[in-house]
């Protein structure tokens, strides 16, 4: 799995590593990052997970679905505990010549990661612990019933944003997570998104081998607070790349490389108009989007052609 | 799919397939899977493959021709959308 071009299902492991028969609701594409993901990383993989939908789907208390060691803990503090058992790590090594390779994975959802593990992810990441920090976007508190939080977009209806006669929704843009988390100067970043399996498993395998803090971003479709058809989860991934509303680009020690890259974006009607969230927004609303989305696409497009020309 | 055979010593879970019990109760469509027009069954090879790539639930299995657990199966469509072929369909299941 070298490139994108490499198109092989049949070449992916057929382990699983998050188990059938979870709490997730169906059409889920926050599980389905977290099987991707779960794949690339395979067995030598201790995860902390942050509090969110993918902690109290996968496990009540007398079951899991983890066939991997796993820890849950709150949202403010999933970074904290991953470099706790790195560094626990480290010591075993020291002390009592452990020799595994293990990898510390922390995860988190766009509220444990942008809002409330904020500080616990910048302060690990300026440590420099050998980890890799994988937030499933899927732009709001969905396991408490879509409140909204900082990775919600512009014009989003959610139930503490709700959008009617005095208000339109979420007023405020989204937070820029992977500009916030390459500011930390760590070698890798990426964003991904739920419906391109081979580019989140790409990027996983990358994070592995790098020695130090590394980022993911992976914007997870969620139809139940998207207010979409349960089936339209991939196809509403592919449209917020092809829009351009989520870039797909990774950065390596400060390089910038646009993982898709379209001659031409399509209109972001394509994508609002099939969501439940977006049902509200007239043609003003629309165009401001467009406008915005379009900047920010041009931000990333001009990063990476600028590396291109070095 | 999910495996019972993890060696971990865990203290009071059992991790496993099934932990929300059997999560096919909650379907309203039955994915049906056509082998006329399915692409691996047809040429009896191992080719796309794509409806266990995109399962969320992980109830696809790689095999020829691809079959589905329908005890863990919550019906979510995403099989139907993403086949090439449209091998697959999904029937309302009061209609069964």
């Amino acid at each position: 799995m070298e490139t994108l071009s490499i198109y092989a299902p049949k070449l992916i492991t057929s382990r699983e590593y998050i188990a059938s028969g979870h709490r997730a609701c169906s059409g889920c594409g926050e599980v389905l990052a977290m099987r991707y993901v779960c794949k690339a990383l395979g067995r030598n993989t201790i995860i902390s997970n942050a509090t969110g939908c993918m902690e109290i789907i996968s496990t009540p208390l007398p079951q899991t679905a983890w066939e991997v060691p796993w820890i849950h803990t709150l949202f403010e503090n999933a970074s904290a505990v991953a470099s706790g058992i790195e560094c626990g790590l480290k010591a075993l090594k020291r002390k009592h010549g452990y020799t595994r390779e293990v990898k510390v994975v922390a995860m988190g959802g766009d509220g444990a990661t942008a809002d409330i593990g904020l500080q616990s992810l910048s302060g690990a990441m300026e440590r420099g612990h050998d980890f890799i920090y994988v937030c499933y976007d899927n732009e709001a508190y969905m396991n408490t019933g879509i409140q909204r939080s900082s990775e919600t977009p512009f014009g989003a209806s959610t139930t503490t944003a709700p959008s009617g006669k005095a208000s339109m929704g979420q007023h405020t843009w989204q937070k820029n997570m992977a500009a916030i988390a390459a500011a930390h100067e760590i070698q890798y970043v990426a964003t991904s998104c739920s419906s391109y399996p081979f580019d989140i498993m790409t990027k996983v395998e990358k994070a592995i081998k790098i020695k130090g803090p590394s980022y993911i971003h992976i914007l997870s479709v969620c139809p139940t607070g998207w207010r979409c058809p349960s089936n339209s989860t991939i196809k509403m991934g592919r449209l917020a790349v092809e829009t351009g509303i989520f870039p797909m680009y990774e950065i390596e020690n400060g390089k910038y490389t646009l993982n898709i890259d379209l001659p031409k974006l399509r209109p972001v009607e394509d994508y609002l108009k099939l969501q439940g969230r977006f049902r509200h927004l007239d043609k003003d609303n629309t165009a401001e989007i467009q406008e915005k989305v379009l900047d920010e696409y041009n931000k990333v497009k001009r990063l990476a052609a600028g590396n291109k020309a070095k | 799919m999910g495996t019972r055979d993890c060696n971990h010593i865990c203290d009071e879970s059992s991790p496993g397939i099934g932990e929300a019990g059997k999560t096919g109760e909650w379907r309203t469509h039955l994915p049906v899977i056509d082998d006329k027009k399915c692409t691996a069954s047809k040429l009896n090879k191992p080719t796309c493959f794509l409806c266990w790539l995109y399962c969320p639930e992980a109830v696809m299995t790689k095999g020829i021709p691809p079959s589905i657990d329908l005890e863990y199966c919550k019906g979510c469509g995403i099989c139907a959308q993403v086949c090439p072929v449209q091998a697959i369909t999904m029937i309302a299941e009061e209609k069964i």
